[in-house]
């Protein structure tokens, strides 16, 4: 919104991104214009449900893998890594 | 050891609507109480912290004076498992348990998804799932989107996404339009739900809203590009951004089921059985909200207080809410029998179409198996991390087999989290988990 939201700036496969603080990883990774994983048959997958039961946002997060990024708040210097 | 022990009078699990009113009914008799839930804010998702909007009047009023009355809240949090009254929980990739005297199940729903050509296309999300993301701060400037499925939501959802900034460019409602007549003429009977759909109403005056219309196929190579919908009984094809397509809500029963809670069937999906003081059939275990059958929030309300009260042993207090309950669940009914979903939508996904996306089935494989537990040991239908929460409830939708296969825990955990949990359990009682 107004010039006061708060900016919080993560990278995304290493290119830096600069999202409003509070997103979620899973909104980073769009706003990378990245997808999140790739499925067992090498399809793109990204964000379906939005709140943490399909599993489709899962990416690696600060060298973490398997992370569900919509459940996940961004923090400034993160470091994501997908595999769409 | 687990890394914390929690102790409680009254655990709460689901921190929306339900939860935090069973949390203050609770806490209004001196109990002390621990409400636990996976996301980072309180709120559920009607009550979603929103990253540029914050979070609506109601949910903050009740946060604040939950956290006047010392009521803990651990997030980040999820149940997997249980023993006795203690429940496993998930935090991060820490261990940590809960003691609790009484539990309230609040566990909320999930929305159906039902699998058509393309759904798998990233760009194609549910309809709450695109609420949701929007206030995750999913970008949505200028983005041509298309809302689709069925239920009230599709007009939450539209109302949501365009306020981000979207193009809504039409909400597709597959229930006819004397259905949606129907329902919309007996809102006189709860003005509150009628000052929300004239609400509704006036934020998307000028986007087209059809009936008897639903989604075809998601179209695109590797991002969805267009949607191809039936319109007045044509093929129309759309271009678009973002497809945000549900087909109403199921209840979250995963935890019940694991603690032995009788479960009844609306339907296909099964939802928690309880009587009139929201108690299960397991002694000191009670649920609330969505869990119990898809009510919304105002079922959620009330029943999380009535849960509150008998949870704490006030029966009088609780009392007091059931003819107010009794008004909630009525227009319950009524929003499941108006959005009906059309046998038509069954017929959606092809051979080739992708059932489990977490396994990559298709549905040609499942054909030559008998539905549910062979289906699953032969294909691994519904054996992926989200555990047959999507594809599972799509099928059972579908006219399969009603889902099955639970088995603690409840979500995947790390190796290192299950380790955690070690010597936490009772002797002789590590089947449990």
């Amino acid at each position: 919104m107004g010039a006061l939201t708060a900016m919080v700036r993560l990278r995304v496969d290493g290119h830096e991104v600069e999202v409003v603080a509070g997103s979620s990883v899973a909104a980073a990774i769009a706003h990378a214009g990245a997808t999140a994983r790739a499925s067992v048959s090498g399809q793109r997958r990204t964000a379906l449900c939005g709140m943490g039961v399909c599993f489709e946002c899962r990416a690696t997060v600060d060298g973490r893998a398997q992370q569900r990024t919509c459940l996940l708040p961004v923090a400034e210097g993160m470091e994501v890594r997908t595999r769409g | 050891m687990a890394e914390r022990v929690h102790g409680c009078d009254v655990a709460i699990v689901g921190a929306g609507p339900a939860g935090l009113s069973a949390a203050r009914a609770a806490a209004s008799h001196g109990a002390r109480v621990l409400v636990v839930d996976p996301q980072p804010a309180p709120g559920g998702q009607v009550w979603r912290q929103d990253v540029r909007h914050g979070a609506p009047g109601p949910a903050r009023a009740l946060r604040a004076r939950l956290a006047r009355m010392g009521v803990g809240l651990l997030l980040q949090s999820e149940v997997v498992g249980h023993s006795g009254h203690r429940l496993f929980v998930r935090r991060g990739q820490e261990a940590a348990c809960i003691d609790y005297g009484a539990l309230v199940l609040a566990t909320g729903a999930r929305e159906l998804l039902l699998p058509f050509p393309g759904w798998t296309l990233p760009g194609v999300t549910g309809a709450g799932g695109a609420q949701a993301l929007a206030k995750q701060g999913w970008p949505l400037r200028n983005r041509r989107v298309v809302v689709a499925g069925s239920g009230p939501l599709l007009l939450a959802a539209a109302a949501t996404l365009r306020r981000h900034g979207a193009q809504v460019l039409g909400i597709h409602e597959q229930a006819s339009s004397r259905a949606v007549a129907g329902f919309a003429a007996g809102l006189w009977r709860w003005p509150g739900k009628l000052a929300q759909a004239a609400r509704l109403r006036a934020a998307l005056w000028n986007v087209p809203y059809r009936t008897g219309s639903h989604v075809l196929r998601a179209l695109g190579g590797d991002v969805l590009r267009a949607v191809e919908l039936s319109v007045d009984g044509r093929a129309v094809t759309v271009d678009c951004d973002q497809l945000a397509c549900g087909f109403g809500l199921v209840p979250n029963i995963e935890l019940a089921h694991m603690l032995g809670c009788e479960l009844e069937f609306d339907g296909a999906h099964a939802h928690v059985r309880v009587d009139q003081w929201q108690c299960t059939s397991v002694p000191g275990v009670f649920a609330a909200g969505e869990a119990c059958g898809i009510g919304g929030v105002d079922c959620a309300l009330v029943e999380g207080g009535i849960a509150g009260h008998a949870a704490t042993g006030h029966g009088n207090a609780a009392a007091r809410l059931h003819a107010r309950r009794r008004r909630a669940r009525g227009f319950a009914a009524r929003l499941r029998t108006r959005f009906a979903l059309d046998p038509a939508l069954h017929a959606l996904a092809g051979p080739d179409t992708i059932v489990c996306r977490c396994e990559d089935v298709p549905m040609s494989a499942l054909a030559a198996y008998a539905p549910g537990r062979e289906a699953r040991l032969m294909t691994r239908c519904g054996m992926g991390p989200c555990q047959g929460r999507i594809c599972g409830s799509a099928l059972a939708e579908l006219g399969g087999a009603a889902r099955g296969g639970f088995r603690p825990p409840i979500f995947p955990v790390p190796l290192e989290v299950l380790a955690g949990f070690g010597d936490a359990l009772p002797s002789g009682q590590s089947q449990e988990l």
